[in-house]
């Protein structure tokens, strides 16, 4: 992995957000940069530019990157449906967007279909609880789900593959 | 209609932008600030307001900036908290979606309150497009003259940036927060020293919540005295709350800290009474780490008076038979909901969030969630009760951070208020597994004797 | 001296003693000695930074100061709370602080693995002594034990991630003795782990040295694996002339066979200061290479002060233990060392009196001549 001069200068941009020397703090912005630039997930070759780029140790990255549940320590489905499953979601249906999502797929939280189109995952509480139940889709929230908006979901994934 | 400090132009189109935000009168308080008051001034009037931190802890804010050690030579730093993870609170979100500017003015005088030159808004990932906005708003902000060198001409420079963190409840707690910005691991610091002793990158810090901020803008506008007249004693100004689970309007709602909780749950002026016909069976009132309180003790206290929507009524009673206002997170449960099963959510939350640098928290969480998918799933013994009460006894207060006391209250208060529907479980196993406990008795009104002490 | 620095004077367990101001609570425990120093499974004097995880050494403080002598509403770790001037401390005076510990131990074994009888730390493992202290009879806990993948640290350092309490301190002592950390703490809550995600064999010529500050038997020496039980390994210190560290060190023998080298400890187990001075650790060389007895200049049996299994060497210079009990007791005896002749009548009798193999009958002969 090597980012192009364009991508070097993000970088600095990123550093330059804190004094001189503490250009570790710019860690946690930079993984979730290089994650969307490594296909959505942290190999440990993007993980190793990553501290190379900041001057820090691998392990302090490797420490990190397995501490926070943004990041994907493995590769993922085109489409990551990440359902919250905590108390708030749980009292507005939840459990049955995941069992519909099962209907349709076949996957269970944790798995990807077989033609790696897309991935289920279950969360803990994503601060929608007003809006409940709800998923994660890339960086947007996907709120008041229902199944027929699970349905239109699915669609999108497939359209989005080909 | 209660008034509103924060929220009341939240819906005026275009406000997410400078241009109209400032024609609204943005700004104001920094312009008012910077030419005409000192630093300490500012924080005089925060203290005059009697704002408490809007996080969770409700700490008085004025206090926290007066703890904050100024050395010579050492720069000093605002940090805002805008990791709102803690389940049924979303209303930072809220605000920073649709009036990203009023936190970013509230920063800039708090800012110059503390001396900070740099100053961070640290925001849950997952809050992607938030992060978005907020890095636009700062940068029309930037543009507009009110962050850079010499800001109005004052002397007074400043600067904000924007962090996302990536997943990890434990980033809320202030400590967690810092290492998280230093690029570690989200593990809160052992205390003290304190963050307004030695903080980010060990320099004086000021960790605030976002709600708590924002309130500095009406607090530097109409004074300290002005904001401190609205709400009920030690419950000063409004409050936002987040308001899910099963009610008919779930959304973010303003309020004068003196309306009651009925009035909050039933009117519909704020959630508008319990969706489809049903009955309240119980509502955790602060944020998923304060206690549950069945029905009849949410709208009365134990001494039978009115429960109001103030710091001090929602823990009248202390555990014993009340709750906390902590984060503004109301999460009401209609009469199907099953207290163990929503325990047990909860329960897995914090195992899942546990930083896990303390043994009690690392692995009372864990033991307490297994327990509880044990009776949820029919499984479950007498004594396991009895154990989980054990067991958060021993997790409570013996931790590093607060997620120990977080995650031991839950399960403390649904054992003490539902053991009923906990021994249920146990007894009819293979009911459980079909249908809920119901509504039972968690409604009917108390015997007074309970108020005795 | 004017300029003499003025001591603070704390009082732990109804025992007093000065100390000079920014010492700790555990270190001022210490200075008393015996029972009244809390267990410390994370903390480690020679490491900055360590302490305040493991929540073994809570106590109560029962008055902050002299000038503020109000309780501390929570038990706090002592490993990292200072002292105040007439600050008063329950540690085993306080039934809250025993209640507690007596928790943060069962939490410490739910998940720890039951294989003392092959762990090559067992006799001077922490959590065993703590265990033994403060532990149940039975395990409160159903569920299966926590388990986790295998990974290869290298020739030297065996990892046994499921005894791990995550006390930390190998991490510091990666950071601050070696000059390159490759492994650390990965993962969150109670799937963290010590691992260097990428297998990578640690070989720092101080790495060895994670082995000596491990509480439990995580980290141990693979030159020594399953070699022998530390209490038939006979103690002596030695020293050589090493580049590298100060080449003082412990070796542990049996005959004149060198089984295993470490830093030499001291009686709370962390490693001491050598004869210059300085912190001992000890480098790879003389801890994994130099296991020959013509290797070492041996200077004769170490001393070991410690309540554990290794004084069953009975060299003639062992110390007994301070026993501070009685003074804790306010000069009463505990409980458990009642006499067993009050409640046994078969001990009712002089063992020692009598002739030959006891039989029923002698017993009776003998209570009948009381």
């Amino acid at each position: 992995m090597k980012f192009s001069d364009d991508k070097l200068k993000q970088v600095d941009e990123m550093i330059s957000h804190y004094p001189e020397g503490k250009q570790k703090s710019a860690l946690l912005p930079l993984l979730h940069f290089v994650q969307k630039e490594n296909g959505g997930w942290l190999s440990s070759e993007a993980m190793d530019y990553t501290a190379e780029l900041l001057k820090i140790a691998p392990i302090e990255v490797y420490e990190v990157a397995t501490f926070y549940s943004m990041y994907n320590l493995q590769p993922v489905g085109k489409t990551v449906f990440e359902v919250c499953q905590t108390g708030p979601c749980m009292l507005r249906g939840s459990d049955g967007i995941v069992d519909y999502i099962y209907e349709k797929l076949g996957i269970k939280p944790g798995q990807t279909t077989a033609d790696g189109l897309f991935t289920l995952k279950t969360v803990e509480c994503l601060g929608a609880c007003g809006y409940a139940p709800m998923m994660q889709l890339g960086p947007d929230f996907r709120e008041h789900l229902t199944k027929e908006k699970i349905d239109a979901l699915i669609a999108e994934g497939k359209t989005k593959a080909n | 209609m209660g008034r509103k400090l924060l929220l009341d132009k939240a819906h005026i189109e275009g406000i997410r932008h400078y241009d109209v935000y400032r024609r609204e009168g943005g700004y104001r308080s920094v312009e008012k600030a910077l030419k005409t008051m000192s630093p300490d001034a500012v924080t005089e009037e925060v203290k005059k307001s009697g704002l408490r931190g809007r996080g969770g802890a409700g700490f008085p804010t004025g206090m926290k900036w007066g703890f904050l050690a100024k050395p010579e030579g050492v720069p000093r730093y605002l940090v805002v908290n805008a990791d709102e993870s803690e389940p049924g609170t979303f209303k930072d979100r809220y605000l920073m979606e649709f009036i990203p500017h009023l936190l970013i003015e509230g920063m800039i005088t708090a800012s110059y309150a503390l001396g900070s030159n740099t100053s961070y808004i640290y925001i849950r990932g997952e809050y992607w497009w938030v992060k978005e906005i907020l890095e636009v708003a700062v940068q029309e902000a930037r543009n507009a003259g009110w962050l850079g060198k010499n800001i109005l001409g004052s002397g007074f420079d400043c600067d904000i940036f924007v962090q996302p963190g990536a997943g990890a409840y434990i980033c809320g707690e202030e400590t967690a927060l810092i290492e998280s910005l230093e690029g570690k691991r989200g593990n809160p610091r052992i205390k003290p020293p304190f963050p307004a002793v030695k903080g980010l990158w060990g320099c004086p810090t000021v960790v605030n919540n976002v709600e708590t901020i924002a309130a500095v803008v009406p607090i530097v506008n109409d004074g300290g005295d002005e904001y401190a007249k609205l709400g009920i004693g030690k419950s000063t100004g409004t409050k936002l709350i987040s308001a899910c689970g099963n009610i008919s309007k779930p959304g973010v709602y303003e309020i004068e800290m003196n309306i009651s909780v009925e009035e909050f749950l039933y009117s519909d002026e704020y959630c508008g009474g319990i969706a489809n016909g049903k009955k309240l069976k119980a509502c955790i009132p602060g944020g998923s780490s304060v206690p549950i309180l069945p029905a009849n003790l949410l709208l009365k206290t134990a001494k039978g008076e009115t429960r109001m929507m103030t710091y001090e009524s929602l823990s009248d009673g202390g555990f014993a038979t009340g709750s906390m206002m902590g984060s503004g997170g109301f999460i009401a449960m209609d009469e199907d909901q099953c207290v163990v099963k929503h325990t047990y959510t909860l329960a897995r939350f914090y195992r899942h969030e546990s930083c896990g640098q303390c043994s009690p928290c690392r692995e009372g969480t864990g033991w307490m969630e297994k327990i509880l998918l044990n009776i949820e799933n029919g499984k479950g013994k007498m004594s396991d009760i009895d154990l989980l009460w054990d067991i958060q006894r021993k997790i409570e207060g013996n931790t590093i951070c607060p997620l120990g006391d977080a995650a031991a209250w839950p399960v403390a208060a649904a054992i003490r208020h539902f053991r009923d529907e906990f021994e249920w479980h146990v007894t009819n196993p293979a009911d459980a597994l079909k249908r809920n406990y119901g509504l039972a008795n968690y409604e009917k009104p108390l015997e007074i004797a309970v108020a005795a002490p | 001296m004017a300029d003499e620095k003025k001591l603070f004077t704390v009082t732990i367990d109804n025992i007093t003693v000065e100390v000079e101001p920014g010492t700790s609570i555990l270190q001022a425990a210490r200075k008393i000695g015996g029972d009244v120093a809390p267990p410390a499974m994370c903390y480690y004097t020679k490491l900055k930074d360590s302490g305040g995880k493991c929540r073994t050494c809570l106590v109560e403080v029962a008055a902050g100061s002299a000038a503020d002598p109000r309780p501390m509403p929570k038990l706090v770790a002592s490993c990292r709370t200072n002292v105040m001037d007439g600050m008063v401390v329950k540690n085993i005076t306080s039934d809250r602080v025993i209640d507690a510990r007596n928790g943060v131990v069962e939490f410490l074994l739910i998940n720890h693995p039951l294989d003392c009888p092959i762990c090559d730390q067992a006799g001077e493992c922490h959590l065993q002594d703590l265990s033994y202290e403060h532990g149940k009879g039975a395990s409160r806990y159903e569920f299966k034990r926590r388990t986790f993948d295998k990974h290869d640290l290298g020739p030297y350092i065996q990892l046994h991630m499921t005894r791990c309490i995550l006390c930390y301190r190998c991490v510091y002592t990666a950071d601050q003795v070696t000059n390159e950390r490759k492994h650390g703490i990965l993962m969150r809550g109670d799937h963290s782990e010590i691992a260097t995600y990428i297998e990578k064999s640690l070989e720092n010529d101080f790495i060895g040295n994670v082995i000596d500050v491990c509480p439990v038997g995580a980290l141990t020496d693979r030159t020594f694996r399953f070699k022998n039980r530390v209490w038939f390994t006979k103690p002596v210190d030695a020293h050589c002339n090493c580049d590298k560290c100060s080449g003082e060190v412990q070796l542990w023998m049996r005959g004149d066979e060198v089984l295993r080298v470490t830093a030499r400890k001291d009686e709370w187990g962390e490693v001491k200061d050598t004869s210059k001075g300085e912190t001992g650790w000890i480098c790879n060389t003389c801890r994994f290479e130099r296991k020959n007895a013509s290797d070492w200049i041996i200077e004769g049996p170490s001393q070991i002060n410690r309540h554990s299994v290794i004084s069953q060497g009975h060299y003639e210079n062992a110390v007994k233990p301070n026993e501070t009990i009685k003074k804790v007791m306010g000069g009463r005896d505990p409980k458990l060392l009642m006499n067993i002749k009050d409640v046994s009548e078969v001990n009712q009798v002089e063992l020692s009196e009598i002739k030959g193999a006891a039989t029923s009958e002698s017993f009776k002969q003998l209570k009948k001549g009381n």
